[in-house]
């Protein structure tokens, strides 16, 4: 095995490349924390279980979105009893999470979530000064 | 004043109920909404857009200097474009060449809706013609069918041409048909649609046609009015009174 | 199974004509993403023109597809076998076409990604649904039905016995798939230049002449580049259908021009007045409609006297004329010309723009694409077995 020296340097170099994220991640102090939420004020409760939110929220927006379109159903009603409009802006943007950037795009950015095209229509109203009703 | 707890869950209780019967009364009341344009009162300040503005603005309608890329739910045609069945040399003065309001009619037999392939406007219960702008598929078949003209295409991002974003109403995206839609979200609030609020002269009346004692059935008995087009058979809910 | 392998061998001459191909196809595809990216406000549509080039192409494309039916009927129900040998072609023209017909219904749509609501969300009463139904659905059995008759031959035993079936079946949707998009049109009622009750009989008639017309081309260049020859005889029988086809189709149009110049109804005249002088000052489709209309006046007697219509050379000419004027009138003139006047009233031209044209000649050589690889597959086999 005249090559044996050859050999080992090469797969060490393998192992070195091919091992590289865990370690340079490490040596960087980089952690698999995930994305901090800042949680709104006031509001301690959600429209929903925070278990069903974070798995299924997409799926409530788009029953939300039917509802309110096609049955002109504007009024959502937990199972405990609390009211609440049927609107992403009008209500989850008004009443507890203000600012977008501050919740929404911290988990959509961590996950690259290029998605909700919700966006290209609906408006944040922190964008832009309201009008008085 | 003094009142046992029974007479007090009596009283409570009455006054519920009667709430309740008096909502369920309306609700089950069918309607029929319709707009009355009074295109005298209309005309008397021919240079007035404030319906029009009202509306744009209320729904981020965009604005295109390009007539091609044009999008209006509410604007103003001549008289003789928008009743093409009463051309006439000898058309009275009061409308020859006079700007008339033009808008979705809300047909009850809409051409516009039968073509849809996926109900992306379809006729709600009370009259509106709905569209639903996360379901359409920018086919353009209802601009093809609507015998008004009535529809407009986002031929290109609609939102750089929106001088003034209004949080409370959605922008369309590219590639979706728009077009009035009786402001069904004002409606929800019990409030009248834009343009009928807007309007200095009150020349525009919005109502319910199933109810007898309501304006614009008032207008409709004691004054004549027509409808463009009505040979189509299309049944339009907006009616001018000429 | 699908014998592609046939399709990668290839003279010097078919490679150049695939790198042709593939060069406007990718232009083309370039052209689509801009349009993508920017909106159907990249083409020559407007408010008032809502559909131009890409539904004119659609529409004119499903009456080729359902032109094969004027092979296959003779052949399959009536035994007719002269059209034995090119039955194939007709029906590989008509995936061709039909697979051209919804590319092109495919980049006329605003929001494309979703497409698939028109079948999430089916709505009978919609004419466009029919036609996504009814254009699959014969994509489908032309498909199958070219595969199995095909291997078939190239094993030298007959067809299983449950192709008939499904090649009769394929008759009556052949029809039914131009009537439908007939159907789009003429049950509109602020349209009048498409609210006639000969609207379906008239583009049958139409397709039933074009469609034959470029089949004859296609066995005639076939004849030059390979070995195959579709033989004289299938080639002057499909010329007397264009001839009967397009008798039919003349007469029909002259129907029109009757109805609307004697009741003198103004909704008729205005786009007959558009489409003949010019309305406003607005002339852009007037050029096209007189060379459309001389053209196919040019092609009858070409195609009734039998010595001009016997002479292949002749007969080659004519079938472009016939080709041209039909693609000019049932595309750009129809279509175009029912938008204009708009209900209001208004003239508005409509010209292509640059990426509109691009994306169009791509989608037809994605056709000729797939032509030139079904008929190489084909006559290959073909080939093949005679050399055996």
């Amino acid at each position: 095995m005249r090559d044996r020296g050859i050999i080992l340097a090469g797969l060490a170099v393998f192992l070195g490349l091919i091992t590289f994220p865990a370690w340079y991640n490490l040596a960087r102090g980089a952690t698999s924390k995930g994305p901090e939420l800042k949680l709104p004020a006031t509001e301690k409760q959600c429209v929903a279980p925070t278990l069903y939110m974070r798995r299924s929220h997409m799926e409530l927006l788009v029953n939300w979105r039917e509802q309110v379109v096609r049955e002109g159903n504007r009024t959502y009603r937990t199972p405990d009893g609390r009211i609440y409009p049927v609107s992403l802006t009008g209500a989850c943007l008004v009443r507890c999470h203000i600012v977008k950037a501050d919740f929404c795009d911290r988990c959509h950015s961590y996950a690259a979530v290029k998605g909700p095209y919700c966006w290209d229509c609906h408006v944040d109203p922190k964008l832009v000064r309201r009008n008085a009703p | 004043m003094k009142i046992t707890r029974t007479g007090f869950f009596r009283l409570t209780g009455l006054a519920t109920l009667a709430q309740a019967g008096r909502k369920l009364r309306a609700a089950a009341a069918p309607k029929r909404w319709a707009m009355v344009v009074d295109a005298q009162k209309c005309l008397r300040d021919r240079g007035c857009t404030k319906c029009l503005q009202a509306c744009h603005r209320a729904h981020n309608v965009p604005q295109f200097r390009e007539r091609n890329h044009q999008i209006a739910w509410i604007w103003k045609e001549p008289f003789e474009r928008a009743f093409p069945s009463q051309r006439s040399a000898y058309t009275a003065e009061t409308f020859k060449d006079k700007p008339v309001l033009v808008l979705c009619n809300h047909c009850d037999n809409p051409p516009c809706v039968r073509v849809c392939p996926t109900r992306a406007t379809w006729k709600r219960a009370d009259g509106l013609v709905m569209m639903d702008w996360h379901r359409c598929i920018g086919c353009r078949y209802c601009v093809a069918a609507c015998p008004y003209g009535s529809r407009s295409f986002n031929w290109v991002d609609p939102r750089p041409r929106i001088a003034e974003l209004n949080a409370d109403f959605p922008t369309r995206t590219q590639g979706v048909v728009e077009k009035c839609t009786f402001c069904e979200e004002r409606l929800a609030r019990g409030q009248a649609p834009a343009c009928v609020e807007a309007c200095p002269d009150k020349a525009l009346v919005f109502g319910n046609l199933a109810d007898p004692a309501s304006e614009v059935r008032k207008l409709l008995r004691g004054r004549y009015s027509i409808r463009r087009k009505p040979e189509l058979g299309t049944q339009p809910q907006v009616f001018y009174i000429v | 199974m699908f014998m592609l392998e046939k399709a990668v061998v290839g003279s010097r001459k078919y490679w150049l004509w695939i790198l042709a191909l593939a060069v406007v196809i990718g232009l083309g595809k370039l052209a689509y993403l801009h349009q993508l990216r920017t909106g159907l406000g990249v083409t020559g549509l407007s408010r008032d023109v809502s559909w131009g080039l890409y539904i004119a192409q659609f529409t004119f494309l499903v009456g080729v597809a359902a032109s094969a039916v004027m092979v296959v009927l003779p052949y399959y129900l009536h035994d007719f076998k002269v059209f034995a040998k090119i039955t194939i072609l007709g029906e590989f023209l008509a995936i061709s076409a039909v697979t051209m017909c919804m590319l092109f219904v495919f980049v006329d749509m605003g929001q494309p990604t979703r497409v698939l609501n028109v079948l999430l969300h089916p709505t009978p009463n919609s004419i466009m649904f029919w036609d996504f139904v009814s254009l699959g659905g014969y994509l489908l059995l032309n498909a199958v039905i070219a595969l199995v008759t095909l291997s078939s031959e190239r094993q030298g035993v007959a067809p299983p016995a449950w192709i008939k079936p499904v090649i009769l079946l394929s008759i009556p949707w052949a029809i039914s798939i131009h009537t439908v998009t007939a159907f789009l049109y003429s049950g509109l009622p602020g349209r009048s230049l498409w609210l006639t009750a000969i609207l379906a009989p008239r583009f049958l008639a139409a397709a039933f002449s074009a469609g034959p017309a470029l089949l004859i081309l296609l066995c005639l260049a076939i004849r030059k580049l390979t070995r195959f020859d579709p033989g004289k005889e299938p080639i002057q029988k499909l010329a007397l259908i264009v001839t009967y086809a397009m008798l039919i189709n003349v007469f029909f149009v002259a129907m029109e021009f009757f109805t609307a110049f004697y009741s003198q109804l103004p909704e008729h005249l205005e786009h007959f007045h558009y489409l003949l002088a010019g309305l406003e000052g607005s002339a852009t489709l007037v050029p096209w409609m007189w060379v459309s209309m001389i053209l196919a006046l040019i092609s009858l007697p070409l195609l009734i006297v039998p010595k001009a219509r016997r002479n292949e050379k002749v007969l080659a000419a004519t079938c472009g004329v016939v080709f041209v004027s039909l693609w000019i009138d049932k595309g750009l003139i129809l279509i175009v010309g029912g938008f204009v006047p708009s209900p209001l009233g208004a003239v508005t031209a409509y010209t292509p723009t640059l990426p509109e044209v691009a994306i169009t000649l791509a989608i037809w050589a994605v056709g000729a694409l797939m032509i030139t690889v079904f008929y190489k597959i084909a006559l290959s086999v073909r080939e093949g077995l005679a050399a055996a």
